[in-house]
């Protein structure tokens, strides 16, 4: 057993570095207070190949496993840029997945090129307002009409709706009271955001101001029978297949950052000078900054074990929520500590900790809270009776 | 043309080095590698000079660990069409160095050798020139640009107060200075067709060249710790410290 990143994945790792490192403080400090995408990172990504790191190479991807995803958005998320950074590729890698087995050859043809090119950009629309977490209650309606649907709903969250062109998104075909199954009668679409029937609002939100998310209000879209992935009522199924990569992410995007915000402290806390010698030299700042890196070096390697099973074809599922929630945690805990070791100079936007604090919130609630993991390995791993 | 690049796996520049408890060297277990900077700079030059139709192959070559087929890969990613990696754990020093490469640039009638002005970790800047001298070739070393033309290398060099531009008959050696080019960054799909490029992997002993070190290193030690300045409450104080204790004036 080895448990150490091999020469491609190393290669990985320095490769995406490289081209994080050219982007520095000043450029994502602006994209957060301008609000503003960072379309410079993302066509650089997309130029040097990174958008397909995970599509098949029949398509002009790589065809490297989410291992490998996750290493290089470890890179992504610790180079200053944080969950903005992240965000503005993370749908790229997991998002299409149900297009790369589901889909036809003409639609992957017509649909990843794009996307990993980095011509197109892709919204996800999975949650709504009425039905949070419990998504088979999902109220979005795709009613068939002759060569399609007509499509009528409310999305919540969905993320770069704002510089999207085109839209995922999981309707009911059937409603959930004349299902056998509440997962069935729901179904996937990839369609072009139509913002004339689209309405998409943006939600002021607490962090990541550079990466938008929305809400939409879907007005009698037309959406054609060749946008629909695989078969009508399935949709929610091949979610599934992309849900445990997803939390794999999230979880070596939130030890990225939390890195960064570790190595800012320490870089801190080593200069600052008060009565007499670094502030780095008080244990009571010393240690919790090491306790969070160790913190943060189990949770990345937990996300490793967790997509190695992923990429080995093996169940994974209470491995990648653990490490989704371990590695959230260390991520958030590892920023909050950043901003308290430098004092008030935490709280100034100069010394970047504070928005990378900001930032580190939302991996704990994103893809999936932390109560319903716990309720999810209370249930699959300890047999415990199902509470919600 | 074939253009022969030289690259050397160094300790990161980004990491900060420590000089091992006993003084034999400095730490290098559980240390980030890559590629020396000057040798970066050497690859893009060449692989720019292929984009340009001016060379046709560019063999990579490097000396040292097994683990130094990674720096190889990564010159291969960036557009080396192959690598050759000269195995050794020892270290080997500058002239042992020039004499391997000399090797390799005979056997396989290379017109071009681009090296790095020197490599980050020893700062040696020896190479280059012992490799010329080796050769009998022309060399423009600290190069800030380099044109080819009919059988000739032009060469600017950064020289002190200016800059010097030298014409070089080819074959030549050019060392790279860091205003010669921003090197590219690999893009993943090259990254990927790196793995599938030919990797030879030789020794000194094939080579028939003697390698064995002509120095001996006594101690390694850190640089002395900086004293903090001192601030002083006028422009007169300050003239009397200057002329007075530091006696510079
Ligand atoms: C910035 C941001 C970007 C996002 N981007 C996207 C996107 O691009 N696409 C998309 O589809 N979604 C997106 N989301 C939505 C996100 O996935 C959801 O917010 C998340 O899954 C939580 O759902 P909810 O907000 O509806 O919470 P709710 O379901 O309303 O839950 C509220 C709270 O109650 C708890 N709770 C609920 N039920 C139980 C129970 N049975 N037991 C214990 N606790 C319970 C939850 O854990 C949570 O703490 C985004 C969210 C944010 C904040």
């Amino acid at each position: 057993m080895e448990i150490a990143l091999n020469e491609d994945q190393r290669a990985v790792q320095d490769g995406v570095a490289k081209i994080v490192g050219r982007f520095d403080d000043e450029y994502w400090t602006r994209c957060d207070s301008d609000a503003r995408f960072p379309h410079e990172f993302h066509q650089a990504m997309a130029e040097a190949g990174w958008l397909g790191i995970t599509m098949p190479e029949s398509l002009g991807g790589a065809g490297l496993g989410v291992t490998e995803a996750a290493i290089m958005m470890h890179e992504v998320a610790r180079g200053g840029g944080g969950m903005a950074a992240a965000s503005a590729l993370h749908v790229n890698l997991f998002g299409p997945h149900p297009i790369v087995v589901h889909g036809t050859r003409e639609q992957q043809e017509r649909w990843l090129k794009p996307l990993i090119d980095g011509r197109e950009k892709v919204a996800f629309g999975v949650t709504e307002p009425n039905a949070g977490l419990d998504t088979t209650s999902i109220e979005t309606f795709a009613k068939k009409t002759a060569g399609g649907y007509h499509v009528r709903g409310r999305k919540m969250w969905t993320t770069t709706a704002q510089e999207a062109d085109r839209l995922l998104l999981l309707a009911r075909t059937t409603p959930k009271t004349e299902c056998a199954r509440k997962a069935d009668g729901m179904t996937l679409f990839y369609t072009p955001l139509d913002r004339s029937r689209i309405e998409v609002r943006r939600i002021e939100k607490m962090g990541r101001a550079a990466v938008d998310s929305n809400a939409l209000f879907i007005d009698d879209l037309f959406i054609p029978d060749e946008d629909r992935i695989g078969e009508e009522g399935k949709g929610f199924r091949y979610l599934f297949d992309s849900l445990n990569p997803e939390r794999i992410l999230f979880g070596m995007e939130a030890v990225g950052l939390g890195r960064d915000a570790l190595r800012r402290a320490s870089a801190y806390a080593k200069e600052r000078v008060v009565f007499g010698h670094p502030i780095g030299q008080n244990q009571a700042i010393q240690h919790p900054l090491a306790e969070k890196w160790a913190y943060l070096e189990s949770a990345y390697w937990m996300c490793l074990r967790a997509a190695w099973l992923y990429d080995q074809g093996q169940p994974c599922g209470a491995e990648a929520n653990a490490a989704k929630l371990i590695a959230a945690r260390a991520g958030y805990d590892a920023a909050l500590q950043a901003v308290m070791t430098l004092g008030g100079m935490g709280y100034a936007k100069e010394y970047q900790v504070e928005r990378l604090f900001r930032e580190s919130v939302l991996p704990r609630i994103i893809p999936v809270t932390e109560q319903l993991i716990l309720s999810y390995i209370g249930e699959n791993v300890l047999d415990l009776p199902k509470s919600y | 043309m074939k253009v022969l690049v030289a690259v050397k796996r160094v300790v990161d520049y980004n990491v900060k080095v420590r000089v091992k408890a006993d003084g034999s060297g400095v730490e290098t277990t559980n240390v980030k590698f890559s590629m020396n900077p000057f040798d970066e700079i050497a690859v893009e030059e060449a692989v720019r000079l292929k984009e340009a139709g001016k060379a046709q192959e560019i063999v990579v070559v490097s000396i040292g660990p097994a683990q130094a087929q990674e720096t190889l890969r990564a010159a291969l990613a960036m557009g080396a069409d192959r690598a050759i990696l000269i195995q050794t754990d020892e270290a080997v020093e500058p002239l042992a160095v020039a004499k391997l490469i000399a090797a390799i640039a005979k056997r396989e009638e290379i017109g071009l050798a681009i090296l790095g002005k020197q490599a980050i970790d020893d700062d040696s800047n020896q190479t280059g020139q012992m490799l010329a001298a080796l050769l009998g070739w022309p060399q423009g070393t600290f190069a800030s640009k380099l044109a080819l033309e009919e059988g000739r290398a032009v060469v600017t060099r950064e020289i002190d107060g200016g800059l010097e531009t030298v014409s070089l008959a080819l074959p030549a050696v050019v060392t790279t200075d860091l205003r010669l080019n921003t090197p590219r960054y690999a893009s993943l799909p090259n990254i990927m067709k790196a793995k599938k490029k030919p990797l030879e992997t030789t020794f000194a002993v094939d080579l028939d060249v003697d390698i064995a070190p002509r120095l001996v290193t006594l101690k390694v030690e850190e640089p002395p710790k900086r004293k903090a300045g001192v601030k002083v409450a006028d422009a007169a104080t300050l003239v009397d410290k200057l002329k007075n204790e530091a006696k510079v004036i």
